[in-house]
């Protein structure tokens, strides 16, 4: 099948996965596991990759822009910005397609082979919306709040790291990453962490619902999960960043 | 009763399925046998609704499946069991669980109903003990008894068995083969059973159809089955050592 050919079947799933539930209790319950999931269990990833993401930048900016022309608040505003804008959003994206991606698409991929899926569909059950549907809506309201938390603890990594290796004082960094706040940056990298996380459940649930064959074939949905799902997130998000920014 | 009418399915440039058409009685343990890659499979999953065939109809008490619209479509699904042939239980939830899924998402009735329900379908099927377990902790047989208690929740019309012996030892597919044929009279199904395993098909075979090579080659009833001089039709059925020594001792 040419990539029109999968286009075309990726939204005729979105418009199987948004008809109507058969039980809200039931979806609803699915929900809140998917949320746990997804979501709750990718905290201690997210945090860890963003403490020591946030250090980093705050290193490199330091060693980059070492001038007696620049200030040195200026560390801490480049790592508050490029946390906020870029890392935070798009980086901790990128990380939950490989986590939450490939376990989604494995998910429903095995349930295609050992003939899960066929079990719902016979019964009158719509296989992708109590399937999908609950994955999408957990990862939409799930992943903002794990954006939040990546992007307090990369700023405070940034803080630590500077602080601790000296290469800038704790006042210099606080002023920095107050100085030239704009809300709306926030309000914008909310925004594409829910498309990004749309993006993740929908690209990644298509890979596993559509697998054929055994279990090598699920590995191999897995790993188009994240791949595909990591290329349509690099897009959109220039697509969204001049869309909202410019 | 199921009629299928002149069905034809083609995958890319091969024809699977060439103009079958048959009737699946009431009451009735109904097989389609044949070799592996005859087509009978696709003619179950063509009847079930998983495959949409390219010619043909597939009538429910006269009424034509595939013209139906989704509501109706989803109510007759409600009235089919199905029995998968690797069982297509739901790993995350327990064996009570997998047998309430169908009434959790269709019956209106409440929680404890459900259990009660649940637990008699576990009963039926001499499973009852094993309701806290995981499918991954239960035995071939015993995951094949909760995919029938699971199939029989509704209390289908239609109850449709796909190689329910495989991977199963000689008693338990006889239990099996027993099971489906007491559930097909207890409650009046149209059993439809596909199969390559003629010990199933002389414990329970009742309106036998052989597919080959994606025709309806032959069909009849067991006794006929034994007697019919159909030469790939003998070829199937007395391909075992143990069938050759039946025909054997028939002619004697």
């Amino acid at each position: 099948m040419g990539i029109i050919g999968h286009i075309g079947r990726y939204f005729l799933l979105l418009k199987e996965t948004f008809s109507s539930p058969e039980r809200f209790g039931v979806y609803w319950r699915r929900t809140l596991e998917e949320m746990d999931l997804l979501g709750v269990k990718s905290v201690g990833i997210v945090a860890l990759l963003s403490f020591f993401m946030g250090a980093v930048i705050t290193i490199q900016t330091k060693t980059n822009i070492d001038s007696p022309l620049i200030q040195a608040w200026v560390v801490g505003f480049a790592t508050r910005q490029s946390t906020i804008l870029e890392f935070s959003p798009t980086i901790i994206a990128l990380i939950l397609a490989g986590k939450v991606g490939s376990n989604i698409a494995a998910e429903i991929g095995s349930m295609r082979v050992k003939e899960q899926i066929d079990a719902l569909d016979i019964m009158g059950v719509n296989s992708a919306g109590y399937l999908i549907l609950p994955k999408i809506i957990a990862s939409m309201f799930i992943n903002p709040f794990l954006v939040m938390v990546s992007m307090f603890l990369s700023i405070f990594g940034g803080y630590v790291a500077g602080t601790a290796t000296g290469i800038i004082s704790a006042s210099d960094y606080l002023q920095g990453i107050q100085t030239g706040f704009i809300p709306y940056h926030v309000t914008y990298a909310l925004i594409k962490t829910v498309v990004f996380a749309f993006i993740i459940a929908t690209v990644s649930a298509y890979q596993g619902y559509y697998t054929e064959g055994g279990t090598r074939e699920v590995g191999i949905s897995s790993t188009k999960a994240v791949v595909y799902s990591n290329v349509v997130i690099l897009i959109v998000n220039y697509a969204l960043t001049q869309f909202l920014l410019i | 009763m199921i009629e299928v009418q002149g069905i034809s399915k083609r995958f890319g440039t091969v024809e699977v399925l060439k103009d079958i058409s048959a009737v699946f009685e009431t009451g009735k343990v109904n097989q389609i046998i044949g070799k592996s890659g005859s087509g009978k499979s696709v003619l179950a999953k063509c009847i079930v609704g998983l495959h949409v065939p390219d010619k043909g109809k597939v009538l429910y008490e006269g009424h034509s499946f595939h013209d139906m619209d989704r509501t109706e479509m989803t109510s007759i699904r409600q009235e089919i069991g199905m029995l998968f042939q690797g069982s297509a239980l739901f790993d995350s939830l327990t064996v009570l669980q997998n047998v309430m899924f169908p009434l959790q998402m269709f019956a209106h009735t409440t929680k404890s109903e459900m259990e009660d329900r649940a637990h008699s379908c576990l009963k039926r099927v001499n499973i009852l003990d094993k309701d806290k377990l995981f499918p991954a902790e239960l035995s071939g047989g015993m995951q094949k008894r909760v995919g029938i208690a699971r199939a029989i929740a509704m209390n289908p019309k239609y109850l449709f068995c796909d190689e329910p012996n495989s991977g199963l030892d000689p008693q338990t597919s006889i239990l099996i083969d027993e099971l489906i044929k007491e559930i097909t009279e207890e409650f009046n199904t149209t059993t439809i059973v596909i199969t390559h395993d003629m010990n199933s098909v002389m414990e329970t075979g009742e309106n036998i159809i052989f597919i080959h090579k994606g025709r309806k080659w032959w069909q009849g009833t067991r006794e006929e089955l034994l007697e019919s001089d159909n030469k790939e039709l003998n070829e199937f059925i007395f391909a075992s050592g143990l069938m050759r020594i039946v025909k054997k001792s028939l002619k004697g």
